[in-house]
């Protein structure tokens, strides 16, 4: 059923409008849901060539550790020393990439973006729940940006213990120069990013349950819009465990306390920390760590769902199913987190569990991935170059997501923890998945955004580069980590079985380096456009959804009028009898009496019966598959 | 009309801003060539200055660390020296960078900006050959989507050449069997899986990019609406789930083998201790008493770097080695502890691995099937070794972080124990005594006094 409706009448909206916006309101401490989408996904974007930049750097180390590169002494300092990465900096460099890719990029610049954008446009609502709360939201994700970025400024130099921060590495200054104030700084940036995630999941949540324009029960939501919304929940529910555990780290830290530690003798010097675990840090990261991973990819799901069922001009095949497999992953994936854990000494019995809860989520993402297929099966497929990147996504969440087989089962995980291969299975199944997903989400939805197109040439030259460039990056890594090397190397160069490789990682980088300056084609793209681009049309792409009924011009408030009320599912897309082949959710259904199905009407016997008769006056048989 | 002027405007823009890069870039790269002779000849001139007076600086520091010695009237001189030395060598510090440096990235920015020009010229062309075509009234507006579904269909083929390279080569390089009886049947396992997933990767990436180019957007073509089909959503939820359960049933078990070891296998098997430290490992064997002495971090000293309790006198006859050697198709329980941080020990030849966790002891139980020089006359590598490894993120060492596997048979396996060293060693066994006979001493001197 529909929940309560605000509806503003139009000329009570309007004195709104009249109020003085000035440069600060408007561009910087906006609250206004479209100007905050806009800022995540720029700051996203930043960060994102930042993390892109760091990642180059450490593969320039891996392909030729042997050579001397004095520019990067230039850039870089003591860091680079004669023109070679010191060790401790290149895990630093691996430290900050993951970082900033997973929290940044992929969980505050793809779902902060596109929630923002999209939950008030697609739901029929004027603004979030709380714009205040989403302004706050964004703004403590900025600085945490800023202080994440400010720890290579740090003499001691940035976080290096790996994303996953495992103490003691990350808790015992000695043992490790990044564990110092760069690390401190890690936790600090990391708390504020909680709590912009936490702003922003409240704000997500109550806006989906209580916002909803007339007529949008939630059976008639976008599967985006169900995305953010389960999103939202498990980083609601998940998040603030991740703050339980970076502050009892902080404590063992800076106070003194033993959560983490005991028994160390670091660097010859007995600790007298006692009777903490390790493990118990493991426990706590990854019962965040893991649904990380679905709060990266589910968004990604989203929009690709969106976007191939609009270019295919065809239905999202098994919505239902679509949602229901969205949910199973939600819920599945609080309780698979110990399938990080089968080799650190937690309970074999338990590590048996987890596998098995943990190959069970297999079994919705193979749902969705078949749907997706079934979408394009008999579409009318229109290669926009949003379309291509969700083709590209979906072609790797399945191949990063068949390798999760060998993973999630404990037997096999013994040989595979920690090596290459994981590096290759989650850079495929929720790196490049994910920002494929948001690749696709900033093509379709820029002419929303910015009110003009992006160049379609640049876009398709974008795709191929990257779709291309991704798979050299990350498949051979599948062989060297079957083989045994170890993730987070340094170099290759101390172990003869490794020799092998070395040819590999050239091809490996010099992939990731063109695939790199791939990205200078989207970011000239994205940024001329917002001046120079083509002006956009009110519906460029021929979409059913709400927020292509918003006029071109941003207006506070999205909608002049009245806020259009809903009659049908999202995917009406060549609907047999119709004229054009796609009805917009604002469209009744008396005024498509000629494509109307039997299921439209969900029961209603009244509508049905008028049906009929218009059916028998006109001579239309309906046959309902 | 002013939409057209702007455009030839840009156009001749762009063709003399690449003509120009065209003609200024190969002389611009030649007379780098030769910058960079001379450069290098002037380089290893100044190494040679440089060496020279670094020799010199180096006399006057041992020279002034003497005369500060002496005195004190002459420390204020000295540091004074000093002091302007070490700015004299900051200031040479400076330049150290070859400016060939700064040129080479000007190089290659410029070739980048060229491939940029390129890509722009590129693209102006397509659009006056696609504006041309409009004005001749031949433009297909479906081009380019054809254009882009085939391209799909190149890539599916090119998909899976890469994947069949990379089974082929790369999986060559990467798969050995494994050597150890549970190893076995992990890859079993590992290949049923292949198996499976290969064809699911294969079926579903051609279903994936051939669907993009058969139900392409042409001229009068229209999608044919097909919302749900109830029965095809549920056999492909249950396939994958039932052959999930297979897979899980299949793992759990053979997971729950390796780890679950019954009490008394874990009893007679051979004992060794392995303990990881930034950045090494210490291997301890429980000598003839078959028992690992008792460890205690407290008691590490810059001698008993170990941390070993020897008031537990089953430590006496432990024995350090400087590899690990067990015996072939003998059960081997491998006790995994750590001194500083989290470090995992990983021999990938075997299907091994655990993490080494401060504070609690892991353990590893396998049976090797093949001795190290069985593996070499297998692998034809007369050098070829098991190697265990870190494979845990612990800092700088990180990387280098190995020990050797050395299986043997039984014999060659007792008579390398019989010549190992043991831990408690002379200078220890003093210490020890001292420390026990210490405080009975103190006492005695208190009481006389």
């Amino acid at each position: 059923m529909s929940s309560t409706v605000i509806s503003h009448g139009a000329a009570h909206h309007d004195a709104h409008d009249h109020h003085q916006e000035t440069f600060l309101t408007k561009y910087i401490f906006s609250q206004d849901h479209k100007m905050i989408a806009k800022q995540f996904l720029i700051t996203g974007i930043v960060m994102a060539v930042f993390a892109m930049l760091l990642s180059i750097l450490f593969r320039i180390q891996l392909a030729w550790p042997d050579t001397d590169f004095p520019i990067l002494e230039v850039f870089l300092g003591k860091w680079a020393e004669g023109g070679r990465i010191k060790p401790e900096f290149f895990l630093s460099l691996v430290t900050i990439h993951g970082t900033m890719m997973v929290f940044f990029v992929l969980t505050a610049g793809l779902s902060g973006t596109f929630s923002n954008l999209l939950i008030p446009y697609q739901l029929g609502a004027r603004d979030m729940a709380s714009p205040l709360m989403n302004m706050l939201s964004y703004w403590f994700f900025f600085t945490a940006c800023v202080i994440m970025t400010a720890s290579f400024f740090v003499e001691s130099g940035p976080a290096s213990a790996g994303w996953t921060i495992y103490p003691p590495l990350s808790s015992v200054p000695t043992s490790i120069p990044g564990s110092g104030l760069g690390m401190t700084l890690w936790l600090i940036s990391m708390t504020l990013f909680i709590v912009s995630q936490v702003l922003g999941g409240v704000n997500y949540i109550s806006t989906v349950l209580n916002m909803r324009t007339k007529g949008m029960d939630l059976w008639k939501m976008p599967l985006t819009i169900w995305a953010f919304f389960l999103t939202a929940i498990v980083g609601l529910l998940s998040f603030p465990v991740l703050v339980s555990a970076v502050v009892l780290l902080f404590f063992d830290r800076s106070v003194g306390t033993s959560f983490y530690l005991s028994d160390l003798v670091v660097q010859g010097e007995i600790l007298p920390n006692e009777g903490g675990s390790p493990i118990l840090f493991q426990h706590l990261f990854w019962f965040l760590g893991h649904p990380e991973v679905y709060i990266v990819v589910m968004p990604a799901l989203g929009l690709t769902s969106e976007i191939i069922s609009t270019n295919s001009r065809k239905p999202i095949f098994g919505y239902h199913a679509m949602v229901y497999s969205l949910v199973g992953i939600t819920v599945l994936s609080f309780i698979v987190w110990g399938h990080h854990m089968f080799v650190t000494g937690m309970n074999p019995f338990l590590g048996g569990v987890f596998m098995i809860t943990t190959l069970i989520i297999a079994v919705p993402s193979a749902v969705k991935a078949f749907n997706y297929i079934a979408t394009l099966w008999r579409g009318n497929i229109r290669f926009t170059p949003a379309m291509m990147f969700a083709i590209g996504m979906v072609s790797f969440f399945v191949s990063g997501g068949l390798t999760g087989l060998y993973l999630g089962n404990a037997a096999l995980d013994i040989n595979l923890h920690d090596t290459y291969f994981v590096v290759a299975h989650f850079h495929l199944v929720m790196g490049s998945a994910s920002i494929f997903g948001m690749l696709a989400g900033v093509y379709h939805w820029y002419p929303k955004m910015f009110g003009r197109m992006m160049d379609t040439k640049l876009g398709y030259l974008h795709f191929w580069l990257t779709f291309i460039g991704a798979y050299l990056v990350f498949f051979p890594m599948h062989f060297m980590g079957i083989d045994g090397v170890p993730r987070r190397y340094y170099t290759f160069t101390a172990f003869p079985f490794m020799d092998k490789w070395i040819s590999v990682n050239l091809l490996i980088t010099w992939a990731a380096i063109i695939a790199g300056l791939a990205q200078v084609a989207f970011l000239w793209n994205f940024f001329a456009s917002i001046w120079k681009g083509k002006k956009a049309t009110q519906n460029p792409w021929g979409s059913n959804t709400l927020e292509w009924t918003t006029p071109v011009e941003h207006i506070h408030g999205n909608w002049p009028g009245e806020i259009p009320t809903v009659y049908r599912w999202p995917y009406d897309y060549s609907k047999p009898g119709h004229d054009t082949d796609f009805i917009p959710q604002t469209v009744p259904f008396s005024e498509t009496m000629s494509s109307n199905l039997p299921h439209d009407f969900e029961g209603n016997e009244e509508a049905i019966r008028i049906q009929e008769e218009w059916n028998k006056a006109n001579n239309r048989e309906v046959i309902e598959g | 009309m002013k939409f057209k002027i702007n455009n030839r405007f840009r156009a001749v823009l762009g063709c003399l801003l690449a003509v120009g890069l065209l003609f200024s870039t190969p002389s611009f790269a030649f007379q780098q060539d030769s910058l960079a002779q001379d450069t290098a000849v002037s380089a290893a001139t100044d190494t040679v200055e440089e060496g020279q007076v670094d020799t010199a600086a180096a006399g006057a520091v041992a020279d002034t660390a003497a005369t500060a010695e002496e005195g004190g009237a002459a420390a204020a001189t000295t540091s004074g020296s000093s002091s302007s030395s070490s700015s004299a060598t900051v200031v040479d510090e400076g330049p150290q960078i070859d400016p060939q440096v700064y040129k080479n990235l000007t190089y290659y920015i410029l070739l980048f900006l060229i491939v940029c020009t390129v890509v722009a010229v590129v693209g102006k062309v397509l659009s006056i050959y696609e504006l041309t075509r409009k004005m001749n009234g031949k433009y297909n507006p479906f081009a380019n989507n054809t254009f882009q579904a085939t391209l799909f269909i190149i890539f599916l083929v090119a998909f899976l050449a890469f994947v069949y390279y990379g089974y082929a080569v790369w999986g060559d390089w990467a798969w050995r069997a494994a050597v150890t009886e549970h190893g076995e049947r992990i890859d079993t396992m590992f290949i049923i899986t292949t198996v499976i997933i290969t064809i699911v990767l294969v079926l579903v990436h051609i279903l994936l990019l051939t669907f993009p180019y058969i139900y392409r957007m042409r001229k009068g073509t229209k999608a044919y609406y097909y919302p749900h089909n109830d029965t095809i959503e549920k056999i492909w939820t249950i396939v994958p789930a039932v052959v999930l359960t297979v897979l899980v049933l299949f793992g759990f078990f053979t997971w729950r083998s390796i780890t679950n070891v019954p009490e008394d296998l874990q009893k007679s098997a051979i004992q060794v201790e392995v303990l990881g430290e930034q950045f090494q490992w210490q291997i301890r064997y429980p000598g003839n008493d078959g028992v690992i002495g008792k460890r205690n971090y407290k008691l590490t000293t810059p001698m008993n770097s170990y941390g070993i309790d020897f008031n537990d006198k089953h430590a006496w006859d432990d024995i350090q080695a400087s590899d690990i050697v067990i015996p072939v198709n003998k059960s081997v329980r491998f006790h995994i502890i750590s001194k500083d941080i989290i470090h995992s020990f990983y021999i990938p030849d075997f299907r091994v691995q655990i993490n080494a966790v401060p504070g609690m002891t892991n353990y590893f139980q396998f049976t090797p099937t093949m001795t190290t020089e069985d593996m070499r006359e297998k692998m034809n590598d007369p050098k070829y070794d098991f190697i265990m490894l870190c494979n845990k993120i612990c800092g700088s060492g990180h990387y280098n972080m190995q020990k050797k596997v050395i299986v043997v048979t039984e014999e060659e396996y007792k008579e390398w124990l019989s010549t190992q060293n043991k831990y408690f060693t002379e200078d220890l066994q003093k210490e020890f005594a001292a420390t026990n006979s210490g405080d009975p001493k103190e006492f005695t001197t208190a009481s006389l006094n």
